[in-house]
């Protein structure tokens, strides 16, 4: 697993992490059996043809079996049922894992009375309220909320601000604010406000709110299937439909032959040979796949969505807060000509020690950890001067022992020059052009200043430039790296300006960037790479950004985006972490990865499985077919059964592979391809046969099967 | 010249030979069916026909003017054979029998060439000339037309449009086969084949019996015979005759024209979709099948002997002609089932289990290494499409294959496609041999029997034309049932073609990234042919178990 899916797995709520600690549960199995058992219903089956054929055929060789009694016939007929019982069961753990999500979030949606607003006016002052039940609102209802009260559905902030609690669906505890007008408007139903009252607008239809998709999409009742889904389907039926007509042509053959085969042979041969492995755990790997986003806490609206989102050609993320920390920070001091570089960082740290804003922090810790000075407390008749809009400059007054003041300042190159030479200084030369350089960087250059006041006369001097940047996270850079090799291309949308902007992207190492972006510049963007036929996958929370999140083939809008975002995207992310878009790009490559290698595995299966059951059909009538026995395996009816018994167990085996999918490396497709042939394909060829000869040492002491 | 040094030198021969027409035959036929002037006699029959030229089908035109001039076909040879005692030059040869004629009018449009008759005393020069030889040429030309429209469904973009089956059909007649035949019939009959308009003449021979040998344009008719992947011989020994095959030298010509085409497609292929390695790879493939079946089947017949005389002759000699030799024989037997070709030069019936049962696997592949002209590349890249969903999945992407996705309409078509000619074949053969009358039709017990049966049906469904001989199929039940046969596996999977380019035609194609399922490379090259060996495999193996597989392990 990447590190950033583990880190991911590391910061979810609880709620989720006990229905991950699941997966390989074995009691979560005997839970889901009574689901399993249901889902025999034939009218359910059938939606399933692979599974389908398995459960006439079932029903066929119990009649057999019922009809001329034997423990072949009895062996081949509970394991046939125990095939369907275990394909069900796959299905069911799936959803099972969906469904104690969902009631986690239902204990959440309890009854709320909601506080109607009749015909309420902004600045209205006088309300008149009445009582309704929260299903009973409708669309574009105000609603007053107060401290304590539960939000009784979804809607925009259109008056007020509070502080609400969010746990119930993000599981962060942390309370977020929620005010009228711009981006953070939007709160959800059955969260809890927790101080200030607001009135909001209600944006959701009854029984359309996000909770009520949320705990449809994680219980799987509104699942679709996907277009690569069905596409998988049509060529499994169509398997199976070659298959079938293979057996059923083969009883004519097998007569002229002289070896008539009895109908449990025929039946089991069927069902050894048609792809019964993906079959059985196809639906599981759809709904596992819509539930591990659900676990990373990322709701897709649709499963086309998530397939969409492992074809994603080109990803736009946002600079700020996905490729840069949010904010800038000292990346280095440069003293001015004759200023020793301590000095420099001596005043720096100085000035910045009551600065709490993350910048003046960054200085402080810069000063610390290159030039090791500590962090000091300003002695007695210090006194901070805080930035102001005016001044665009921060810093401190020291007295100094000899009663002389010492006014240190940073800020805004212009502001500090001006300040300097105002109280009679000439900054160096180099100053300027190493402001310019700075800033040609993409840099934020900061000016120190110090003027010494002692016994009327005053000497200014400026001291040096912070270099103050924006920081590119960690790991970025291999990370679109690794994109790259995926065959992805990253582009940076950022307001900045194009050389701050360039500056960044290299750094990065992104492969190209929209400065100065605009909302129609996005969308432009998003259309250009369309018409090439590429997939784009982009993150937003701002109502601005809504029409590019809907015309985004992936639109993930951020949890703490307003409404129209939400209802713009096709997926939500809960913890609002626009990172998380790579992640999102994975899981979509992995639900189709594990496809694809399942049923690899299914059909390579199948070879092995003929080296068992025709030489067990034919080696009476032909004695010469008895060296394609290679296995050796015991007798014919042990043989056939072991086949069976594995094409069974097989099933039982992949769950845990179906639910958390195969394992995903980004690597170029070539070498994707290699390995999971490798693994799956080969693998699938050579491991039936060590598991059939494995079952048959064991079947063959069953009195009646040897 | 030693048996073993003559046949690598033949071998040799061939490959340099289809290795050096590659590229000029592949460029040129991709010049045929790329947008281009007219000439003069195309345009005359284009007039002739109130054909505009230059307007495009949807593929349910296309599919309509293949079906429409495929039925028309049908019925114009059915009528000729059915009356030909009327016709010009019929050597006084009665009316085919309707079930007969029936069969062997399937037969010819469906480029199968199987024949439930004797040629030399069954039909009439006219009936051969002007019946059969020109269904040779067109039913030839309607394969590569198909394959042409799905190559255009990979290379045009937001378009229903998918070609004009007349101008395919009449440019690729016109240009490419009627030239080629000519040239080569040339040669042939300058190696010695038969070309004329005899009648039957009565010989009689070194031990005083009297023979038969009827004379006839048989050169002509060989050509295309082989180069359209057809196979009907104008005689009944097909090329084991011979009048139509002569000597070693036309052997090899024959074998060689069998290839030309549908080697050289692939060449078509990567042009038309701009990118040779694509080309390349599928040759690959192709060639990679080839050659290991004729290493089998060569292996096979010279060192499986079963008789004390195929000891003392140095390998399996019965049912060859002992002046093209064994090698020659078994590189002759592999060509002709890998294509549609079906033409013989010796018998396949008497092969050793493990040589017949190539050549029975061969057809079963579904003719596609390198297959009929246009079939086989079609059926190639069907398979192709197979593979590359699967492993498209096992990358992380929705499948696509030359930037276009293999959603669930094309894997609809492609699904029915694979399906189409197993289920014709296996329905065949199990209904043939639950019927005790057909049954009787075998002429030999135990497992060869029933290869007899299999291969009959395989090779009609998958319109090869040989035939395993001993099994009497000149009945009413035989001539119907292979006769549906062919046209059911000839039809169908061309519908599913068709219906497949046309999808494909009508998307935006995706661009290529890295994280596009390279199609060109050796790892591709690997995938596809564990896919058809893996997928026919299956299907077909427990019937094979019970034939040449019964037959052969002792």
């Amino acid at each position: 697993m990447s590190p950033l899916i583990s880190r991911a797995a590391a910061s979810q709520p609880a709620a989720s992490r006990s229905a991950r600690a699941s997966l390989a549960d074995p009691k979560q199995l005997l839970v889901s059996m009574p689901d399993a058992l249901r889902k025999l219903d034939p009218r359910v089956m059938v939606k399933n043809p692979v599974m389908f054929v398995v459960e006439v055929g079932a029903v066929l060789t119990t009649g057999s079996a019922i009809a001329n009694p034997s423990v072949f016939a009895w062996v081949i007929t509970v394991w046939l049922w125990l095939t369907v019982v275990f394909a069900n069961l796959a299905e069911a753990v799936a959803e099972g894992r969906g469904k104690a999500q969902a009631e986690t979030l239902r204990r959440t949606r309890t009854e709320t009375v909601a506080r109607r607003l009749a015909d309420w006016r902004r600045g209205d002052t006088e309300l008149r309220e009445e009582a309704v039940p929260a299903a009973n609102l409708r669309l574009g209802d105000h609603v007053l909320v107060e401290a304590g009260q539960i939000i009784p559905g979804d809607g925009d902030v259109v008056e007020g601000i509070a502080s609400v609690d969010e746990s119930a669906i993000t599981g962060e505890s942390a309370p977020v604010i929620r005010e009228s007008g711009g981006d953070r408007s939007a709160v959800t139903g059955g969260t809890k406000v927790l101080s200030d009252r607001v009135v909001v607008r209600i944006t959701s239809k009854p029984g359309e709110t996000f909770i009520d998709r949320m705990i449809a999409l994680v219980e799987g009742a509104a699942r679709q299937k996907t277009p690569n889904e069905i596409a998988l389907n049509i060529l499994l039926a169509s398997l199976t439909v070659v298959f079938l007509l293979a057996v059923v042509t083969l009883q004519p053959m097998a007569i002229y032959a002289g070896a008539e085969q009895s109908l449990v042979v025929l039946v089991a041969l069927v069902v050894a040979l048609i792809p019964t492995t993906i079959g059985a755990l196809l639906s599981a790997i759809g709904i596992a796949g819509m539930d591990r986003l659900v676990q990373r806490n990322v709701l897709a609206m649709s499963g086309r969505a998530v397939e969409a989102a492992g074809d994603v050609n080109t990803l736009l993320l946002d600079k700020t807060g996905t490729i840069t920390l949010g904010n800038r920070q000292a990346a280095e001091f440069l003293p001015a000509g004759g200023v020793d570089l301590a000095r420099l960082a001596d005043a720096a740290q100085l000035a910045s020690l009551a600065d709490e804003t993350p910048e003046g922090r960054s200085i402080v810790v810069l000063a610390k950890d290159a030039y090791g000075l500590r962090g000091r407390e300003l002695g007695g008749g210090a006194e901070f001067v805080p930035f102001t809009a005016q001044s665009r400059m921060s810093g401190v007054d020291l007295v100094e022992g000899d009663g002389g003041r010492r006014e240190l300042r940073k800020g805004a190159a212009s502001a500090v020059l001006a300040w300097i030479r105002d109280n009679g200084g000439q900054p160096a030369q180099e100053v300027e052009p190493v402001v310019d350089a700075v800033a040609a960087g993409g840099g934020t250059p900061l000016v120190v200043g110090e003027v010494v006041r002692r016994a009327g006369r005053s000497t200014a001097t400026v001291l040096g430039v912070v270099h103050l940047k924006d920081v590119v996270k960690a790991g970025m850079r291999e990370r679109f790296d690794e994109l790259r090799a995926m065959g992805i291309r990253t582009v940076m949308i950022t307001g900045d300006n194009p050389l701050t902007a360039r500056a960044i992207a290299e750094e990065a190492g992104v492969d190209d960037f929209l400065a100065e972006a605009t909302p129609e510049d996005k969308m432009a963007l998003i259309k250009r790479e369309q018409a090439g036929g590429k997939l784009v996958a982009m993150t937003g929370d701002g109502t601005n950004d809504a029409p590019a999140l809907a015309q985004a083939d992936v639109g993930v809008a951020m949890n703490t985006g307003t409404s129209a975002a939400k209802e713009a995207g096709n997926m939500v992310d809960l913890d609002s972490n626009p990172t998380k878009l790579i992640e999102i790009v994975e899981i979509g490559k992995q639900l189709l990865i594990t496809r694809g290698a399942l049923t690899t595995f299914s059909i390579a299966n199948d070879v092995a499985k003929y080296f068992a059951i025709i030489p067990a059909m034919f080696a009476i009538a032909y004695p010469g077919l008895d060296k394609l026995n290679v296995m050796g395996l015991h007798s014919p009816t042990s043989a056939i059964a072991s086949a069976i018994i594995f094409n069974a167990l097989i099933i039982v085996v992949l769950i845990p592979l179906a639910l958390r999918g195969v394992r995903y490396r980004p690597a170029s497709a070539a070498q994707l391809l290699g390995r999971n042939i490798r693994l799956y394909g080969i693998g699938g060829l050579v491991l039936p046969f060590v598991g059939i000869k494995l079952i048959d040492l064991v079947v063959q002491f069953v009195p009646g099967l040897r | 010249m030693n048996d073993t040094l003559a046949g690598w030198l033949q071998i040799t021969v061939l490959i340099a030979a289809l290795a050096l027409t590659y590229r000029p035959l592949g460029d040129y036929m991709a010049r045929i069916l790329s947008p281009g002037r007219h000439l003069a006699v195309e345009r005359g029959l284009y007039r002739l026909g109130g054909v505009d030229p230059d307007a495009d089908q949807q593929w349910g035109a296309y599919l309509r003017s293949v079906l429409a001039f495929s039925a028309v076909s049908l019925l114009f040879l059915y009528g000729m054979q059915r009356l030909q005692n009327h016709l010009l030059l019929s050597l006084g040869f009665p009316p085919v029998k309707a079930d007969q004629a029936f069969n062997t009018a399937a037969s010819f449009v469906t480029n199968t060439n199987w024949q439930s008759y004797s040629g030399e005393v069954t039909m009439g020069h006219l009936v051969q000339m002007a019946g059969l030889a020109v269904q040779n040429f067109v039913s030839a030309a309607v394969g590569i037309a198909v394959v042409a429209t799905l190559i255009r469904g990979f290379t045009r973009r937001r378009t229903d449009r998918v070609g004009n089956f007349w101008v395919d059909l009449t440019r690729v007649t016109v240009r490419l086969l009627v030239p080629m035949a000519f040239v080569f019939a040339v040669v042939l009959v300058a190696l010695g084949a038969v070309q004329n308009f005899h009648g039957v003449h009565e010989i009689g021979t070194l031990l005083g019996d009297k023979q038969s040998l009827t004379g006839g344009p048989v050169a002509s008719q060989e050509v295309i015979k082989e180069l359209g992947t057809n196979g009907g011989g104008f005689y009944n020994a097909n090329s084991a005759h011979p009048f139509e095959n002569p000597n070693g030298t036309s052997n090899l010509i024959e074998i060689y024209l069998l290839l030309a085409i549908s080697f050289s497609l692939p060449r078509t292929f990567g042009r038309m979709v701009g990118d040779h390695r694509q080309g390349y790879a599928i040759l690959a493939v192709m060639g990679l099948i080839w050659a290991v079946s004729v290493a089998l089947i060569t292996v096979n017949e010279l060192h499986s002997v079963s008789s004390t005389a195929g000891h003392s002759a140095g390998g399996m000699l019965e049912g060859k002609e002992q002046r093209l030799g064994i090698w020659a024989s078994a590189l002759f037997a592999a060509s002709t089932t890998l294509t549609s070709t079906g033409a013989v030069n010796s018998f396949h019936d008497s092969f050793s289990p493990g040589g017949g049962g190539m050549t029975l696997f061969d057809m079963m592949l579904g003719e596609i290494a390198p297959g009929g002209t246009g079939s086989g590349l079609y059926g190639i890249l069907i398979l192709a499409i197979v593979a590359v969903f699967v492993a498209g999945l096992m990358v992380g992407r929705t499948p696509e294959y030359l930037g276009k996705k293999l959603g669930s309409r094309e894997m609809k078509f492609a699904s029915l496609y694979i399906l189409a000619t197993p289920a014709v074949v296996l329905i065949g053969t199990g209904a043939a041999m639950s019927l005790r009358g057909e049954r009787a039709s075998m002429l030999n017990p135990g497992p060869h029997g029933f290869s007899e049966v299999l291969y009959a049906f395989t090779s009609a469904a998958n319109n090869n034309g040989s035939a395993f001989a001993g099994l009497g199929v000149n009945t009413e039940w035989y001539n119907t049932a292979l006769g549906l046969a062919m046209l059911f596996g000839r039809f169908l999977p061309i519908v599913f073609v068709l219906a497949l380019a046309g999808s494909l035609a009508r998307q935006q194609p995706v661009p290529v990234t890295a994280g596009t399922l390279p199609t060109h490379r050796p790892q591709f090259v690997g995938l596809l042919t564990g896919v058809i060996v893996i997928v026919v495999g299956l299907t077909y193996f427990p019937a094979l178990a019970l034939g040449p597989l019964a037959e052969g392990l002792h």
